[in-house]
């Protein structure tokens, strides 16, 4: 008989007003115990819908079984199998809205609890399993790939496994994309993502860091210097801004530059680290996506003693992943749904004071099936602010299209691929994740990168 | 300082820049690429000891290896074949300014240079100038060489004295850029500048080198970092420069340099 408690083993996590001082990770982990007994709420559904619900289909109440009988490598094999970066998946995957929210055990009280059995299973193996010895036969075929985000780790850890000779160019100083340089220590630790890619070059794959391509070199001459496809994962990197009045004004920052500066030029070490990251005492941050809650909770961490979470549609539909607006409240973040920012107002140093803001009502639904905010007349207040960060998306960074002739974009910039192969319209050249999607999630972009390997690898072998 | 980095020497131009992390925690610093080696594979980069990273650079001998190096980055400069054309250098805007007018120099254009500094320590690439430049004009604040004053009177009497220029390009610190604009501005001759704002990333990511250009908003990484100086907002610049300066101070301070 399955355990019918309907809420989920909980789970350890720091304090609130602990961890809102500290980089640590907020939610500690699953025990052996705790992972075992939460295990035994899972039905074993015939027609599991929760696997339906998981992008890449993992083969959840397989693994689950094993948890339950505690043999966690033989469950770590299973997720594998179609998962490489489980660890990462079980903490930041929306799970909500993917495997726990087509649980049936979700229908009445809490699903199971998928993501924290998922990420139980991948730090234990990471804690104990010995490397294990590969030998892979080479093919002699050589394949690049542009990004070393989760689009580009998954495609050339693929790639390698079959043979191929694969060569991964980023840009920046450091591997990891958005997991090392967007999403925060406290949610995602950094020593965990380096050690996930470090097993792919275990295996053999090769990263060139500090190669921009389309810069320092373009795809047709990667295709010229003997790579026979080229895997394009270069995200979504370029911040939108609001197009509204002192946008330019000292003290407001896009999430992408606030976030690089504290995540991977490690600013909240610094001057241990010397680059700088200024924070004030009264923070907007506009947006409630992922990136909006990782930069309101950062803020927080660096000393702020307000933080605004300004928002122009209402609480329901906030894109961030529920434990991260739950998290978030709990350390105090404060939350204005159904506000707009309409300008910035400066000191005459040119420093950031206050924040306009105009009030809003949910009209009819939009084409999104969102209901669309409609301004208040006559609503608008200021708020005194020092520090405004502006987290309301990205889109791809238009280096490559400029550069690649015969690469079709949508108008947005997003790279056209066949859906089934992820192929662009250029003979060779693969594309997936957010570059291909927009800023979408770190699951999706795993599962385009597989499936690029695997239609390079049909058409390499011919 | 020469650099071997074949990905950046084989591609790079005339008004590109290159980002350069001299250890395993430090900033990412901008340097614009003042020549390069396409055979060796080398570039070469001039700069001036203003704070830490530099200061740690400067510490490098033949031989050594820095963290990072990345590049090239930013637009080719578009060089323009006109009838004349007058740079004017500030401080170490004489490293950028240097690729620039040797190019129009072998694309057959007369070119002229200024080159200003507080003192005559700080001017730089004299010498190199003059292998290629009809006039090389000096300015230094305090007279030690050349004409005593700033870039800007040589520039004045230069338009005074009936020479015509269709074209300058003016490379200095915010202040010199404005003042040099101001003047062309005034005598209507197209100017180019090179904007220098604070970076992280160079490619386009993060935002934080944000220029009002006619405007608009752009990145001076991706979009610059020369532009047209008639429609660049200076004051706006010269204020997003100073968003980090206490903590550049702290930073000298703190790691006990
Ligand atoms: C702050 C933040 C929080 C998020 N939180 C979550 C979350 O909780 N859950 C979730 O599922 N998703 C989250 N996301 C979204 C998720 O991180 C992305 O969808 C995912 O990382 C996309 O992967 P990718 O491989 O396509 O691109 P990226 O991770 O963006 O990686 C692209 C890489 O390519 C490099 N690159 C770009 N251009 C070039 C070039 N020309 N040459 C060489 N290299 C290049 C970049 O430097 C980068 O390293 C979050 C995003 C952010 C910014
Ligand atoms: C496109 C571009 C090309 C450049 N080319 C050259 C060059 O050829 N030679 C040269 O000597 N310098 C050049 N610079 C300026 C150089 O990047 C800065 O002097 C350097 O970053 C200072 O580092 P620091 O740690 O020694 O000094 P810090 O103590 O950090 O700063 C001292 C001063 O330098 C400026 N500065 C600091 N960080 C940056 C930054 N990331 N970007 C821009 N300015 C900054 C600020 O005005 C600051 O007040 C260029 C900058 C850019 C953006
Ligand atoms: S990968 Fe993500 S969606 Fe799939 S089972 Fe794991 S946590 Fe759920
Ligand atoms: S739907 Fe829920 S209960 Fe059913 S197999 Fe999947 S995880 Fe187990
Ligand atoms: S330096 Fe980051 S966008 Fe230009």
């Amino acid at each position: 008989m399955a355990n019918m408690s309907p809420n989920k083993v909980a789970m350890p996590e720091q304090d609130p007003n602990v961890r809102n001082k500290n980089f640590k990770e907020v939610a500690l982990g699953y025990t052996k115990e705790m992972a075992m007994e939460e295990a035994t709420r899972c039905l074993n559904c015939k027609n599991k819908p929760c696997v339906n619900g998981c992008p890449v289909n993992v083969p959840i109440p397989e693994f689950i079984e094993k948890v339950a009988a505690g043999d966690f490598e033989g469950a770590y094999e299973v997720i594998t199998s179609e998962n490489a970066l489980p660890a990462i998946c079980g903490r930041v995957c929306p799970q909500e809205n993917q495997c726990e929210g087509k649980c049936v055990r979700g229908i009445k009280g809490e699903p199971v609890g998928i993501g924290r059995m998922e990420r139980f299973v991948a730090d234990y193996h990471m804690a104990n399993a010995e490397p294990a010895e590969v030998s892979i036969e080479k093919n002699g075929k050589k394949v690049a790939v542009v990004g070393c985000g989760p689009a580009g780790i998954t495609c050339a850890g693929e790639l390698i496994k079959k043979g191929y000779e694969v060569t991964v160019f980023e840009a920046l100083h450091k591997p990891g994309g958005v997991l090392s340089y967007g999403i925060p220590e406290f949610r995602l630790p950094k020593d965990l993502v380096a050690k996930e890619i470090e097993s792919v070059e275990n295996l053999g794959v090769k990263i060139e860091t500090n190669v921009i391509v389309g810069r320092s070199v373009t795809i047709d001459e990667l295709m010229e210097d003997g790579y026979e496809a080229v895997f394009v994962g270069s995200g979504a990197g370029l911040p939108r801004f609001l197009n509204i009045p002192g946008e330019n004004y000292l003290g407001v920052y896009s999430a992408n530059e606030f976030l690089t500066r504290v995540n991977l030029m490690k600013g909240y070490e610094f001057p241990e680290y010397p680059t700088p990251v200024k924070i004030g005492k009264k923070v907007a941050v506009v947006g409630a996506g992922n990136v909006a809650m990782d930069a309101a909770r950062t803020a927080k961490r660096l000393g702020a003693d307000e933080v605004y979470i300004v928002y122009r549609r209402s609480e329901e539909e906030a894109p961030a992943r529920l434990e991260e607006l739950h998290h978030a409240k709990e350390e105090g973040i404060i939350f204005k749904f159904l506000n707009n920012p309409v300008a910035i107002k400066a000191n005459e140093d040119g420093w950031v004071e206050k924040m306009e803001i105009v009030k809003q009502e949910l009209g009819e639904p939009d084409a999104s099936g969102r209901r669309s905010p409609v301004p208040i007349e006559g609503s608008n207040y200021d708020i005194d602010v020092d520090t405004v960060v502006i987290a309301i998306g990205q889109s791809p960074n238009p280096l490559i299209r400029h550069t690649t002739p015969g690469l079709d974009v949508q108008k947005w910039g997003g790279i056209i691929v066949d859906e089934e192969t992820m192929e662009s319209s250029k003979d060779g050249v693969y594309a997936g994740g957010d570059t291909v999607t927009g800023a979408a999630t770190v699951i999706l972009a795993m599962g385009a990168g597989k499936k690029a390997a695997a239609a390079i690898d049909k058409k390499l072998r011919g | 300082m020469e650099i071997h980095a074949p990905f950046v020497a084989r591609k790079c131009e005339p008004g590109q820049f290159i980002i350069i992390r001299v250890d395993e925690k430090g900033e990412r610093v901008p340097l614009t690429i003042a020549d390069y080696d396409r055979e060796k594979e080398t570039v070469t980069i001039i700069y001036q000891v203003v704070g830490y990273s530099t200061e740690l650079l400067s510490k490098k001998k033949e031989g050594d290896y820095v963290a990072d190096f990345v590049g090239p980055l930013g637009q080719p400069s578009i060089l323009h074949k006109r009838e004349r054309v007058l740079g004017v250098a500030g401080g170490v805007g004489a490293a950028p300014l240097y690729p620039q007018l040797r190019k129009l120099a072998e694309m057959g254009v007369p070119v002229d240079v200024i080159i200003g500094g507080k003192s005559a320590e700080f001017v730089i690439l004299k010498e190199k100038f003059e292998e290629f430049c009809e006039n090389v004009f000096i300015a230094t604040d305090d007279g030690s060489l050349g004409t005593k004053g700033f870039v800007t009177n040589v520039l004045e009497d230069q338009i005074a004295k009936g020479v015509k220029y269709d074209e300058v390009i003016a490379i200095g610190p915010l202040i010199m850029m404005k003042n040099v604009v101001k003047i062309t501005k005034q005598h209507d001759i197209p100017t180019m500048v090179s904007l220098n704002p604070i970076m992280i990333d160079g490619t386009g990511m993060c935002g934080g080198c944000r220029v009002t250009v006619g405007g608009e908003t752009k990145f001076a990484c991706v979009d610059g970092p020369d532009f047209d100086g008639f429609q660049v907002d200076f004051d706006e610049c010269m204020k997003r420069q100073t968003m980090f300066r206490e903590e550049e101070h702290e930073c000298k301070i703190g790691r006990g340099k």
